[in-house]
């Protein structure tokens, strides 16, 4: 198993989700962050207090899926969430070493 | 009888006719016509069968008290009306206009300085704050003729507002009393104890509030110049009783409690500009019941305050942000907001003196003074007023003073007369110039009592019970270090 982790840009979200969709991957979990890789922040103004912001607004997905279908997933997930402009984000892979499904005690890809 | 049962659409019960009601005209107006309508359609001799007329002079008089009695009702529903709205403005409008200014940690502490004076100064005002202010008394003070509200009722007070209980007149003037110390908590929001802030607002009140409205607007008061004032300054919403003297106490509480720990090191962005928006529509839409209700009557003096009061927070707004659109490059959302407001605090002692055109050139003037002072003048005295109220306030408050004696006109505000009666002229348009230098007077008296006030006031807290939070509280915060909450509970 392997679990994925995506950070994209917020307005990228539905492609990507989209793009899982059609290929068949169930599941993700969502959350709302604040990051930068080399991309260079901005200036934001309030009433003449200057602020560079480095942080800007992103979003990570992270999924977990059987090997076999972790090249599908990416491939998926690169496709769509690249506009081809600095901060598009980044992808990182785990191999996951157990699942479990707490309603059942199902394990392993069978609990995915 | 069936004729004011079909002009209400109310079934009253048989037995208990009742009469016209002289309040509701439109109503007898039509009840008139359908009367009439109804006396042709009947036979010629029941119309010989009733009592004789009444005489002409009887009808009359019940004519005036029915006239009387139509403008009452019509000038206390529009006072009413207009108390709500300036109690609008302090809670919500600034409680989320300041609130949205402050970090996250501090958004409820900033709401309450707002909403608890909603509380502390209808107190006061009920047991002394009223007749101190309003009381005759000497050119500073009122005196303690109303304490306790005693003999403040439905009658009205003809020295004031000669047309609504004075009842009406007391709790209007009562929420301009709670807003003034509330704009001053834009000075001291992220670090005051709330305990400090309580006792120096009682005390701010009492010995800064309640004398410099009565010299404005008191019978007998130092600067009315329409009772009695040696110094006749033209105030007609409050520029200098509301806005100089909050705004001058902010820069003095600014200076006195020191910036906040990390200012200018570390980011105090806005924590939610969406609060502070929608705050400061409130407060635009608010002022119609702080300066159109200044009027004291719904009368075409009112509808001209009305008018000056949009057309002055238009223009102020368009100021601001074409200056910081030059400045900065870009026109933002606070900008906007914050020229709204400068604008409206310029125009409120003009209000009910100006054209719409003058209104106009004081709310453009004060959008970018204003703007200068919060962003050039502020950087570079280095001073930390949080949320700008010496700025906007302030600033705003002296300018638009300082302008009203320019372009106060005996053609929008005819009511002072000498005494034989002819109307008087206003400002400098009226060919009045010296009215500036009486101008000038009102706002020197509003600065030092306000930095005079304000710093011997915060010496007392200081010395009795300290006015500044420990460092580790104002890191933690003070919605949970004061207040034990949290504005935002996610896991809720």
């Amino acid at each position: 198993m392997k679990k994925i982790e995506a950070i994209i840009q917020p307005h990228k979200l539905e492609d990507v989700k989209n793009a899982l969709t059609a290929i068949g991957v169930e599941g993700m979990t969502i959350s709302e962050v604040r990051g930068h890789g080399r991309q260079k922040g901005h200036k934001e103004v309030y009433r003449g207090m200057e602020y560079q912001v480095d942080l800007l607004p992103k979003v990570k997905l992270e999924m977990v899926v059987p090997d076999a279908r972790s090249a599908d997933a990416i491939q998926a997930i690169s496709t769509a969430a690249r506009t081809g402009k600095i901060g598009d984000g980044k992808i990182f892979v785990f191999d996951v070493q157990e699942a479990i499904r707490i309603r059942n005690d199902d394990r392993g890809e069978g609990a995915l | 009888m069936s004729r004011s049962r079909i002009a209400r659409g109310v079934a009253f019960p048989a037995g208990n006719p009742p009469s016209i009601d002289p309040r509701a005209p439109r109503a007898a107006s039509l009840a008139r016509w359908l009367g009439a309508a109804l006396l042709l359609l009947l036979p010629a001799s029941s119309l010989f069968a009733q009592a004789p007329p009444p005489s002409l002079d009887a009808r009359l008089a019940a004519v005036e008290a029915a006239a009387k009695s139509a403008q009452s009702a019509g000038d206390n529903a529009w006072m009413l009306v207009s108390a709500a709205l300036v109690l609008m403005m302090t809670g919500p409008g600034l409680a989320l206009f300041y609130g949205g200014l402050v970090r996250r940690k501090n958004v409820l502490s900033t709401m309450m300085h707002s909403f608890i004076l909603m509380a502390v100064v209808t107190v006061l005002w009920a047991v002394y704050g009223y007749s101190l202010s309003f009381g005759e008394g000497t050119a500073f003070l009122g005196d303690f003729r109303y304490l306790f509200l005693n003999g403040v009722g439905a009658a009205p007070n003809p020295d004031y507002a000669a047309t609504i209980p004075q009842q009406t007149f007391m709790v209007y003037q009562l929420m301009f009393a709670i807003i003034t110390p509330a704009l001053i908590s834009g000075a001291y929001a992220e670090r005051m104890k709330f305990s400090a802030m309580l006792m120096f607002t009682v005390l701010w009140t009492t010995f800064v509030y309640f004398p410099m409205a009565h010299m404005v607007w008191g019978k007998g008061g130092l600067l009315n110049a329409f009772l009695g004032g040696k110094i006749p300054c033209f105030d007609f919403a409050g520029g200098t009783v509301v806005h100089i003297t909050s705004g001058v106490s902010a820069l003095v509480c600014a200076l006195y409690l020191g910036k906040r720990k990390g200012y200018l090191s570390e980011p105090m962005k806005p924590h939610s500009l969406t609060f502070s928006f929608v705050g400061a529509a409130l407060l635009w839409v608010g002022w119609f019941g702080f300066n159109a209700g200044s009027a004291l009557a719904a009368s075409p003096l009112a509808t001209s305050a009305f008018v000056a009061t949009h057309f002055g927070a238009a223009a102020a707004t368009l100021g601001w942000i074409l200056a910081e659109w030059i400045h900065n490059g870009k026109p933002s959302m606070l900008g906007g907001i914050s020229g709204a407001v400068a604008g409206l605090v310029a125009i409120t002692p003009a209000s009910g003196f100006v054209k719409p055109f003058p209104a106009m050139l004081i709310g453009f003037a004060a959008g970018i003074v204003c703007f200068l002072m919060v962003t050039a003048v502020k950087g570079r005295f280095g001073y930390d007023d949080t949320l700008d109220a010496f700025g906007v306030h302030g600033i705003g408050g002296t300018l638009g003073a300082l302008l009203t004696g320019v372009f106060a006109t005996s053609l929008v505000n005819d009511s002072l007369k000498d005494s034989s009666g002819k109307t008087l002229p206003l400002g400098w348009v009226d060919g009045n110039a010296a009215q500036v230098l009486n101008q000038l007077g009102g706002v020197a008296i509003s600065w030092v009592l306000a930095i005079a006030g304000s710093l011997i006031i915060l010496k007392i807290v200081d010395l009795t019970i300290g006015v500044r939070v420990r460092p580790d509280e104002e890191d933690e915060g003070l919605d949970i270090s004061l207040h034990g909450e949290e504005g935002y509970n996610f896991e809720a």
